[in-house]
């Protein structure tokens, strides 16, 4: 069974969606009893990145884990909704969640490499895992992700170095790299660079502007500034609504909601 | 860069062998929820056939009387087994508690350095000995040189064995008393001694009477030190110097008998030593465990459970 | 009115007392301290005594025999011919142990991973602690389950059948079965040990951080597959320690051992097939004492026994806590083992 979707439209869909890799519809989402997400809609343009903002606790760690499926690991998880990869809805019944999984790749906070691989072995370990054996394939597409993550040139020396031995920053390239490597079509990045110093952060945030070109990438981040360095659309949540979403210079620069206006302004959060 | 047409094209690299992953998933899945049926089964036929066989012996003669003579038509009962227990226990922890609740303050609250470090390995070590050894050597040091079994001897073995658990469980408990307790206690100016005795010891309070009643638990069914020590015997008890018989080791000598009636004496002995030591684990999880699960987790690794 | 000073002097007194009862004398305090090093240093003292004891208790063995002493098989407490070995009883402790773990270790890895993946959370702890009643059930009547109960199942429904299939041409499954033997002992010794490995193994698993779990999850892995990326590579040397203290424990299990191992002595105790009587070290000493107690050469054997045994037992407690505590005490960072 071909895995990949035909990017032909069969039904009339306006010129607009075709823009849209990933589409979330009504989005309820709830762990432990508490509801995190409530009736949440975005829509996220290919070849681009989208930032979600706003306070602790407003649900958008919540609603990135549910656009790969992710949220239904935690304990207690409730979700409802759909999320359209391409016009596929990741959460149909008729496929297993680990399919889904591999074709968006995510990025943590604390950079968590696997411990016991070294650098070679953690960018394949998803490769290896889907079936890949084809050295040669493994090495190309090491290499490619690896140089994506812009980490090829610090470590193209010694690829059997553990995962460990390198600094924060590196580590969490490292990830990036690992998941990229699956080949996914949408990065998810949970607050990439909260756990590195502005250097390494710095690094990242070019990193994901190359990667714009080709992947669609969404990012969750508290820190506005990174907002407004990385990310062309901007959807601003709080109490688990969207509350506001748009392109990122209209959402800091004018606001259209009062408490969004709040927000950006430092007032709260 | 990686194009979508590059993606596309490793994807295609892609065994789609997910059906087959599934399914291993599925039969790791059902092993090892076999692997925990396996290991509850002979629990259950344990206490299942221990308690079928040992309530048909069990009547206030059996648990007053003593044992009869072997192979006679009165089979008696176990009555000095249970008072034994009962007296080795007691003077077990008159020896055991206060030397291992101290010997844990002072891992807890002086053992921060090489001395303690040391003393918390043998502790281990001591913890972690194969109990007939004790025995053997509670014989050499006491038996031999006083010249008979006693239940001095008894009673000396089993606090060695109850010693270093009650010695780490005391630690573990007092360390989980936060440090801002004892510093309240110090601004206020009282002594350290009166900080540790009326503050911290009483803040670990159920921690340490779950350690104390897990480790008396441990001892009532220790035989091995016993084997050695207090030779066992058909009476009740006559002077602390004397031989004095135990339940573990009373379920011993019965097993070898060929008579029915031991093996019915034998059933109803375990019957009885595993109600009390079920007890104690039983109660103890209950009441004080589910509380603190950090604790329950330490006591394990210490031995005090399993 | 009442003359100044003496209220001076008696407002004094009631401070003083006053501060004595709260803070306590200073000297309380250090005789405090001294009591509770004396009551470490008891430990040490103990165990001091115990490796002086066993060493003179056996000195008598060690200067009659030598090194035969754990070479030799011979086993003759008749007087004027006596001769110990204890080389079989060796054999006999690492052979009954290693069937155990053989059985004890694939069952309570799958037990601690059922309980730290798998199971729903409220079973988790009934669970965990049904586990470990196995573990509260004292040796004896482990011993005598086996005697009475479970040796006739297994000789009927296990023994019989290899031995029936395999006859006595091989060499582990010869001899008609009994019951009381080398494999009865072993498979309860393996019940046993089962809480104390699989209890260490489940908190080992357990203490792995979620986000390395979620990582491989993330890459589309299956539970099994993220246990085997994330958990397992992790865990490895602690699951190891876990092993070893179970090694440890059955090593020094005496009773159940004893009901169950058949008692054979001298050469014949040198186990070839399971369905033979054997011995182990911990055994000897409990079956042989009331022969020994007299005193003798035969006593400084069994003496000389418990040394080998303690320090066997020392060696893998050793070995076991420098695993296990190695990997608990790192936090993010794992052991490369």
């Amino acid at each position: 069974m071909m895995e990949t979707v035909t990017k032909t439209p069969t039904k009339e869909s306006s010129t607009e969606d075709i823009k849209y890799k990933l589409i979330a519809e009504n989005i309820y989402a709830s762990y432990d009893g508490i509801v995190a997400v409530k009736n949440v809609s975005m829509k996220f343009r290919d070849r681009a990145v989208t930032a979600l903002i706003g306070p602790s606790g407003c649900g958008k760690t919540t609603f990135l884990r549910c656009l790969n499926r992710m949220h239904e690991l935690t304990k207690n998880a409730t979700l409802t909704g759909k999320v359209l990869l391409d016009g596929e809805d990741l959460y149909s019944n008729k496929v297993d969640p680990i399919i889904n999984r591999r074709k968006i790749g995510m990025v943590f906070q604390k950079p968590n490499p696997f411990p016991t691989m070294s650098i070679y072995d953690n960018v394949a370990c998803g490769l290896k895992l889907n079936g890949v054996r084809d050295r040669k394939i493994l090495d190309e597409v090491v290499e490619g992700c690896l140089k994506m993550a812009s980490l090829w040139d610090e470590v193209k020396g010694d690829l059997k170095k553990p995962g460990m031995s390198l600094s924060g920053g590196q580590q969490q390239r490292l990830c990036i790299a690992r998941a990229l490597a699956i080949q996914p079509e949408v990065l998810l990045m949970d607050e990439p660079a909260s756990a590195l110093d502005p250097i390494a952060t710095q690094k990242i945030e070019e990193m994901i502007q190359e990667l714009k070109k080709e992947y669609t990438i969404i990012i969750v981040t508290h820190n506005m500034q990174q907002a407004t360095r990385v990310s062309d659309y901007t959807g601003f949540m709080y109490l688990g609504d969207l509350v506001e979403f748009g392109e990122t210079k209209q959402i800091f620069e004018n606001p259209r909601n009062e408490t969004t206006a709040k927000y950006v302004q430092g007032q709260f959060g | 860069m990686i194009t979508p047409e590059q993606r596309a094209e490793f994807r295609t690299y892609f065994r789609y062998n997910v059906g087959r992953r599934l399914l291993l998933d599925k039969i790791v899945k059902g092993t090892v929820f076999l692997c925990v049926v396996v290991a509850i089964v002979p629990l259950i036929a344990i206490l299942v056939n221990v308690f079928t066989n040992g309530s048909a012996a069990l009547s206030w003669d059996f648990l007053t009387k003593i044992p009869g003579a072997v192979g006679s038509d009165d089979p008696g009962g176990i009555g000095p087994a249970i008072q034994g227990t009962i007296v080795l226990i007691g003077l077990s922890s008159l020896i055991g508690v206060p030397v291992g609740v101290m010997g844990g303050i002072f891992l807890s609250e002086y053992g921060n350095n090489r001395y303690g470090r040391t003393v918390r390995f043998f502790n281990d070590v001591l913890a972690e000995f194969p109990t007939i050894v004790i025995g053997v050597f509670v014989f050499v040091l006491v038996v031999l040189t006083i010249g008979d079994f006693s239940v001095w001897a008894g009673s000396f073995a089993l606090s060695i064995v109850m010693l270093p658990i009650i010695m780490r469980t005391t630690e573990e408990s007092l360390k989980l008393v936060p440090v801002t307790y004892r510093e309240a206690g110090y601004a206020l100016g009282i002594r350290r001694y009166r900080v540790v005795f009326t503050i911290v010891l009483s803040s670990a309070k159920s921690g340490l009477v779950t350690g104390i009643l897990l480790s008396v638990a441990r001892i009532a069914g220790e035989t091995a030190p016993l084997v050695f020590t207090i030779l066992g015997s058909s009476q009740f008890i006559n002077g602390l110097d004397g031989p004095i018989d135990a339940l573990p080791l009373r379920i011993w000598r019965l097993s070898s008998l060929p008579y029915d009636s031991a093996v019915t004496q034998g059933w109803g002995a375990a019957f009885v030593l595993i109600i009390l030591v079920l007890s104690i684990n039983i109660g103890v999880r209950y009441l004080f465990l589910r509380k603190k699960e950090k604790t329950f987790l330490k006591f394990k690794r210490l031995g005090a459970i399993s | 009115m009442v003359d100044p000073l003496i209220s001076g002097l008696i407002t004094k007194y009631v401070m003083m007392t006053d501060i004595k009862m709260k803070k306590g004398s200073p000297h309380v305090d250090k005789i405090f301290k001294y009591v509770a090093i004396g009551a470490a240093t008891y430990v040490l003292v103990i165990i001091a005594l115990i490796v002086f004891n066993l060493g003179t208790g056996s000195a008598q063995v060690w200067q009659q025999e030598g090194i035969s002493f754990l070479t030799g098989s011979d086993w003759n407490s008749v007087e004027g011919r006596e001769s110990y070995g204890a080389a079989p009883y060796i054999m006999g402790t690492l052979v009954n142990a290693g069937i155990a773990m053989a059985i004890a270790i694939p069952l309570s890895f799958g037990i601690a991973m059922f309980l730290s993946e798998l199971s729903p959370r409220l079973l988790r702890t009934p669970l965990a602690m049904v586990i470990e009643l196995l573990a509260a059930v004292p040796s004896v009547v482990y011993g005598l389950w086996g005697l009475l109960v479970f040796r006739s199942y297994i000789r009927d429904w296990i023994e019989a059948p290899l031995h029936n299939v395999f006859g006595d041409n091989s060499i582990i499954f010869a001899g008609t079965p009994f019951g009381l033997d080398i494999l009865t002992a072993s498979i309860v010794l393996a019940i046993m040990i089962i809480p104390t490995i699989a209890s260490i193994s489940k908190e080992i698993m357990m203490a792995v951080p979620n986000s390395q779990r979620e990582a491989a999850y993330m890459l589309g892995a299956t539970k099994w597959e993220a246990f085997r990326l994330a958990v397992l590579p992790y865990s490895k040397s602690g699951l190891i320690g876990a092993c070893i203290l179970g090694l440890g424990r059955a090593v020094g299990e005496t009773m159940a051992v004893t009901m169950l191992i058949g008692n054979a002595t001298g050469a014949a105790a040198f186990s070839s097939s399971l369905f033979q009587p054997g011995q182990t070290l911990a055994s000897i000493m409990a079956n042989e004492f009331a022969e020994a107690s007299q005193g003798g050469l035969h006593l400084a054997a069994l003496v000389g026994i418990g040394l080998i045994l303690f320090m066997m037992a020392f060696a893998i407690n050793v070995v076991a806590h420098l695993l296990v505590a190695k990997v608990v005490k790192s936090h993010e960072g794992a052991v490369l083992a």
